[in-house]
């Protein structure tokens, strides 16, 4: 943490010619946030460019780029800063709660061994975030098998729209846990029925978003399709599904997040592997340090998922538009 | 001649919030194969009213359009249709936008080889050679529209349909591919409908000017024949006195004798 503090003072002495400066403090950047990350990586590149374009200036150059990237860095850098310093001043007479560095060591110590397995109930991390997200993967697929073609139709059809509107409208703000003890009661397994919970939590904003995606096709593409005579295979391949594609990412990255909001409540009711186990079961172990570092862990592997999404449909939607 | 296109006693009300909305009323007009017609008029007349019911876009609430001696049931590629705003999909190459219109015509009778000769042969003829593996978003709004043109083409239709196709382009631009556009229409002998505000685009290209009056309850006030013989070329028409002449025509029709009824509907 040090080494970023001293990038900031570094920084505002000697805003010029310190650019090699980004370059070596990326390592204090890294472990920190995502974002800053990728501005550290595309550092270099960019350099290379700045030095074959314009030798002369490249200081003056180098010192605006420096700048910028401080700009980027630095607000986050110090936000998480300000957090681990509240979180030291809260903690560090001593009480239930452990510290940061008390959390850091359990930490280091948690993730040497991330895959051991001693028994159902006591498996590394590594396995409980792989189980967490592999149910995730299984009932969100199964949403969007279901949801993307279900929005579609919706979409198309004003009657049915109004037919399936309601019963969305009633079932959509039930909190998916309510669906557990069903899921419980028909699959008589936890681990299905957890699945099924994200099934059931990830489908709503898949159809909604997607009918949504199909109603909002200009006009003017539907009536080249309807002056060429277009089959109807062909107007759902090369314009509906074209068109509605920004749509359906934006469903399936509400779905995704959602998914991973819920998964850790229902692996706390169901048990098994999973990250929301592993919280309950150091909770019952009183090791809160562990619940502090899972916290993160939640939120890193969240944010990464929702940054992957977010890229995706990015990359996407430039090539179709 | 016979009729290629016929508009008999068509009428278009639309229903609205604020009750019936009657946009055109007693349209009769009958298209020669081959002839080139503008519809102009001010804004509001219904101009793209009438072009959609030729394209089957809309149904006439009276009357009846006629295309080849076949009631006008539906859109259908026989009446191609160039967009105001080129309606190009953003995902297609311009090929691929092209290829969408050849392959629905002819897709049925001949091979790939075949089609993509067709569609190369479209583009070549709005000189987009260089383009065709762009997508709409990395070329200009005159390109654009001459892939739109290119798209309407390629299906060899009876009738071409035109909605103000250069109104979003600038003077240059337009005047570039009005030129080209008169290549084409000689060359392929369309049957073409243009609509169009602007009266030089309209005198220039048109066999017959279709000048409408103001909307609501549209209809033609006056049809023009230009009488001038072709190829014609911009520079040599603006001193001819006969262009002169269907110019102010026009003018007159549509600043004199129908500039009071739009004071009184705004």
């Amino acid at each position: 943490m040090s080494a970023t503090t001293m990038s900031g003072d570094f920084g505002l002495e000697q805003p010029v010619d310190r650019a090699p400066l980004g370059g070596s403090l990326a390592p204090a950047g890294e472990s920190i946030t995502s974002k800053p990350v990728a501005a550290v990586v595309a550092e270099p590149a960019k350099e290379q460019k700045m030095e074959k374009i314009a030798a002369q200036p490249s200081g003056v150059a180098f010192g605006e780029k420096f700048n910028t990237f401080l700009r980027a860095v630095l607000p986050p850098t110090l936000g998480m800063l300000v957090l681990i310093g509240i979180w030291y001043v809260a903690t560090h007479k001593g009480g239930s709660i452990p510290g940061p560095v008390q959390t850091w060591d359990a930490a280091v110590t948690l993730f040497a061994d991330p895959f051991y397995r001693n028994g159902p109930n006591d498996q590394g991390i590594g396995w409980n975030i792989l189980s967490s997200l592999q149910r995730v993967g299984i009932g969100f697929g199964f949403a969007a098998l279901v949801g993307i073609p279900l929005g579609f139709i919706l979409g198309r059809s004003a009657f049915l729209s109004a037919m399936i509107n309601p019963i969305i409208s009633l079932l959509r703000p039930v909190s998916p846990l309510a669906w557990l003890p069903i899921g419980l009661l028909v699959f008589k397994k936890a681990d299905p029925a957890a699945t099924y919970t994200i099934f059931i939590c990830s489908i709503w904003p898949m159809i909604m978003n997607t009918a949504q995606g199909v109603q909002r096709v200009p006009q003017d593409y539907l009536n080249v399709a309807r002056v060429l005579a277009l089959s109807e295979w062909k107007v759902v391949t090369k314009i509906l599904f074209p068109a509605v594609l920004p749509y359906m990412l934006t469903g399936i990255r509400l779905s995704i997040g959602t998914a991973w909001l819920v998964i850790v409540a229902a692996e706390m009711l169901t048990g098994g592997v999973g990250i929301g186990f592993w919280v309950w079961d150091e909770w019952n172990n009183l090791k809160v340090e562990h619940i502090i570092i899972a916290i993160f862990v939640i939120g890193i592997v969240g944010l990464i998922l929702e940054q992957s999404l977010i890229l995706l449909a990015k990359k996407l939607t430039k090539e179709s538009s | 001649m016979e009729k290629f296109v016929s508009i008999e006693k068509v009428g278009q009300t639309f229903d609205t919030k604020k009750g019936k909305f009657v946009a055109l009323r007693d349209i009769d007009l009958g298209i020669k194969q081959g002839e080139f017609i503008a519809l102009i008029g001010h804004s509001g007349c219904g101009k793209s009213t009438l072009l959609n019911l030729i394209a089957g876009l809309t149904r006439p609430t009276t009357g009846v359009l006629l295309c080849d001696g076949r009631e006008i049931a539906g859109p259908g590629p026989e009446r191609a249709v160039v967009f105001q705003n080129h309606s190009l999909l953003p995902w297609l190459t311009c090929f691929e936008n092209v290829y969408l219109a050849v392959e629905r015509v002819f897709g049925a009778k001949e091979g790939k080889a075949k089609l993509k000769e067709r569609t190369a042969a479209a583009i070549n003829l709005v000189g987009l050679d260089h383009a065709s593996s762009k997508y709409p978003h990395e070329i200009s709004g005159g390109m654009k529209q001459r892939v739109g043109i290119a798209r309407a083409l390629s299906m060899q239709p009876k009738v071409l349909l035109m909605d103000e196709p250069f109104g979003a382009l600038d003077a240059l631009t337009r005047a570039k591919l009005q030129d080209e556009l008169m290549k084409i229409c000689e060359a392929t002998k369309a049957t073409t409908v243009m609509v169009t505000h602007d009266v030089d685009e309209a005198v220039l290209l048109s066999d017959r000017i279709v000048m409408m009056t103001n909307g609501p309850a549209a209809t033609i006030g006056e049809i023009l024949e230009v009488k001038l013989p072709r190829p014609r070329d911009r520079l040599t028409l603006a001193h001819d006195p006969a262009y002169i002449d269907c110019r102010a025509a026009v003018l007159e029709f549509l600043y004199e004798k129908q500039a009071h009824v739009e004071k009184i509907a705004a």
